[in-house]
């Protein structure tokens, strides 16, 4: 088994989605959070700290893991990695 | 491959067929059970049939889905539909204490609990990111399957057998008592008949069928759980906010509400806050004085105690001589005395207790959204630290769970996988999106309508509860000015959702669904977890090291043997009743994300890890995380002081950079891995690849 140029770049921008994907989700996780006494001074759907908390931070997470299959599927098509299997 | 896949779309056909109508099925029950209620049926009967028709239920699909065939039992014939995966992992997921507690500890703790939400959410992003998809490309039957394949040997697979069984054993404990806690809620059966009770229940789904029974079941528990959880709490917020998306009305209504109570209760100008202020006055005067008793103690000692005793004595002999004979007043000074601590230790800890509570109800009422409140900065940075270190434990932890892990192999394929952690955030994120929300929603209804109601005309919910448990719901007239006040109320976090259909104003039926969909959570996430623990000790243990050979009637038989083993063994040790449940489910977070994934990610992330690195970052990271654990939590009695003031709930945060330390510092010292390993995980990291090797198992 030898891994050609394409193989190799298809390992890499899996590498950079997923460091993308995560340092989405450490800002919205950590950074966030740190703030959190902050942004409860703003107001929106109740104070910010708080519904990102209880609420935001968990839409994004639920976003990420969408995005990261849609990409990682239609990645492995693009780079003939795909299973035979398909519905 | 094209039969493969119409194959599999007419499965997933089939299944949806039989899922909705079991979803009508399980509705038209409740419907029935409602009509028995108005027709009169005691509650006791409506709480019997729930827990009996849902067990039933359970031991029906478990029966249907017998097996003889190892793949089934062990990955469910690796052909579960993403969606119908993704439930089954919500419910394998969501245990009791996420049903029952999780909105309880909002409500008590406001912020400072979302830690558990969005810990317990976020992890999945690291389980899609970083194991999920190349598991499956994987596709064996355990993580020790993974580990020993990737590093070679038997010692990684035994190191991950000890760690799964530690991690699933300090869980599955924390999901019998659950089990028992609500069945004996509910039918009135004693906690130790309870838990043998939900064994049964748990262990006619697993038995027959592994994890292919499992599966099944756990998608049918997972569509009573998310209909209990969610039919009171839209009903309440339609009550109070007249719209019925609790998860905006909540925000958007009743916060600002809540958070003005909040400033009129502690601003004493104003009549409500007066009120508390004179109830507040009155704790303050109990925590002195039990300051006072306890500084009497220390001076006088023995000699102290047997003075305050004899003054008990006496107040019992004039309350029995007294004319006219008051019983009441006789029987306060009986209990007085019987409660009285029998020797120093015991009334130091109790007057203790005491002084805490009381101080905690003198002071003003912490704000539901404000972070990390604390008295002065310094503590709020402690607080804000913790909190942090908290989440990404229980972050790590969930992407480390062995018995979450395992799902991802039983889908058809390394595209399914990925689609599936999707489902299965989102099954689980529409009940902890919606856990907040019914915090603030009961938190409205308690400052708003029962603060300031008449003790003489209390909500039947409020008197109801305080009647059947007064850990649950504590409330006396403190300044007896009649009227209740916020200090005057003590409440259990579990009564906020087990109160809610009360709250609501709905029929008993919906409190024993509610009591159904507790259990349901309860017993899936039980279930998954004592079969991770048999499966590593039947497959890892005994096929992969012990007798390679074995014929696949013995190595079912011996999982199944192991199965009953350990279900009674849990049960046995869940009945001793140890240590605190939140306690128990973080620890599991901590141990299992120091344990695994370390080895688990760098396995797939960086092919120069080998064998002597996996030994020594598993065992340094659970080691330094049960070090911690054992020093500085309470119930085992050393107390050594924290390291940068984190709690023992948190320590995987120094057991999981120890683990990447160990796995890297011990793969340079030694060799790199072999071709063969190497290639191993190019297979894992491309679904598909020409002339690719195989690892999956039959």
């Amino acid at each position: 088994m030898q891994l050609t140029e394409k193989h190799r770049e298809y390992w890499r921008k899996n590498l950079r989605i997923t460091s993308i994907l995560l340092a989405i989700w450490f800002v919205v996780t950590f950074v966030v959070s740190w703030f959190a006494r902050e942004l409860n001074a703003i107001e929106i759907i109740g104070p910010l700290g708080f519904y990102m908390g209880a609420q935001g931070s968990l839409i994004v997470y639920v976003l990420i893991i969408w995005y990261y299959a849609r990409y990682m599927n239609n990645l492995d098509q693009e780079y003939g990695v795909h299973e035979g299997e398909d519905d | 491959m094209a039969t493969a896949a119409q194959s599999n779309k007419a499965f997933f056909n089939q299944l949806k067929r039989y899922y909705t109508f079991y979803t009508g099925g399980f509705i038209a029950f409740i419907v029935f059970v409602g009509i028995l209620e108005m027709m009169g049926v005691p509650n006791k009967v409506l709480g019997y049939m729930f827990l009996f028709a849902t067990i039933l239920l359970y031991a029906g699909i478990g029966f249907m889905s017998k097996t003889a065939e190892v793949s089934e039992y062990y990955v469910a014939g690796r052909r579960v539909p993403a969606l119908f995966n993704g439930m089954a992992t919500g419910a394998d997921w969501m245990s009791a204490a996420s049903f029952i507690g999780m909105a309880g500890t909002l409500y008590l703790t406001g912020y400072d609990g979302l830690a558990f939400v969005m810990g317990w959410t976020g992890g999945y992003c690291l389980v899609a990111l970083f194991l999920a998809p190349y598991l499956r490309k994987f596709g064996q039957f355990t993580i020790p399957d993974f580990l020993g394949a990737r590093y070679g040997g038997n010692i990684p697979r035994l190191i991950g057998v000890l760690a799964a069984i530690i991690c699933s054993f300090t869980y599955v404990i924390a999901q019998i008592y659950g089990v028992g806690l609500i069945t004996s809620r509910f039918t009135g059966l004693e906690f130790g008949i309870g838990v043998f009770v939900g064994l049964a229940g748990i262990l006619v789904c697993s038995f027959l069928g592994g994890m292919k029974a499992v599966t099944w079941t756990q998608v049918a528990q997972y569509i009573i759980l998310i209909v209990a959880y969610m039919i009171p709490v839209v009903w309440l917020s339609v009550k109070h906010t007249g719209n019925p998306i609790p998860q905006i009305s909540a925000y958007v209504s009743a916060l600002p509400k809540v958070t003005a109570l909040e400033k009129e209760f502690n601003d004493k100008s104003t009549p409500k806050g007066a009120a508390e202020e004179s109830v507040r006055a009155i704790f303050r005067e109990r925590a002195a004085a039990a300051d006072a008793k306890l500084k009497a103690l220390e001076a006088g000692g023995p000699a102290f105690l047997a003075e305050e005793k004899k003054k008990l004595e006496d107040a019992l002999a004039a309350a029995k001589s007294a004319e006219p004979a008051d019983a009441k007043a006789v029987e306060a000074a009986e209990k007085a005395l019987k409660d009285f601590p029998a020797d120093a230790a015991a009334a130091k800890k109790k007057w203790t207790a005491d002084k805490s509570a009381a101080a905690a109800k003198a002071a003003p009422v912490k704000a539901h959204a404000e972070a990390f409140a604390a008295k002065d900065e310094q503590a709020r940075a402690v607080a804000k630290k913790n909190f942090l270190a908290l989440i990404f434990c229980l972050m790590v932890g969930t992407a480390a769970l062995p018995h979450i892990l395992m799902r991802f192999y039983t889908t058809p394929s390394v595209k399914e996988a990925r689609r599936s952690v999707f489902w299965s955030l989102f099954f689980i994120f529409l009940l902890y999106f919606t856990a907040p929300a019914l915090a603030v929603l009961v938190k409205y209804e308690v400052y708003h309508n029962l603060v300031g109601s008449a003790f003489a005309q209390l909500p039947a919910w409020v008197s109801n509860w305080a009647a059947v448990d007064k850990t649950l719901m504590a409330i006396t007239d403190i300044n007896k000015d009649g009227i209740v006040q916020l200090a005057e109320i003590t409440i259990g976090g579990d009564l906020v959702v087990l109160a809610t259909p009360e709250i609501a104003g709905l029929p008993y039926v919906i409190s024993g669904l509610v009591a159904a969909g507790g259990l349901a959570a309860a017993l899936s996430t039980a279930d998954g977890l004592l079969l991770t623990i048999a499966n590593a000790l039947s497959h890892d243990v005994y096929y992969k090291m012990i007798d390679p050979n074995a014929p696949t009637v013995r190595r079912l038989a011996v999982s199944k043997g192991l199965l009953l083993v350990v279900a009674v063994v849990a049960a046995y040790v869940t009945s001793l009743k140890p240590g605190d449940i939140l306690f128990l489910v973080g620890a599991a977070f901590s141990l299992a994300a120091s344990a695994f994934f370390p080895s688990l990610v760098l396995g797939v992330f960086w092919k120069r890890a080998n064998k002597l690195g996996a030994i020594v970052g598993m065992l340094v990271g659970l080691g330094i995380c049960m070090y911690y654990m054992y020093n500085t939590y309470p119930f085992f009695g050393v107390n050594a002081p924290l390291w940068w003031d984190i709690n023992p709930i948190s320590a995987g945060i120094f057991g999981i950079p120890a683990g990447f330390i160990g796995v890297i510092v011990g793969s340079l010292i030694s060799p790199a891995p072999s071709k063969e390993i190497q290639e191993l995980v190019d297979h894992v990291r491309y679904p598909n690849l020409e002339g690719d090797i195989d690892t999956k198992a039959a």
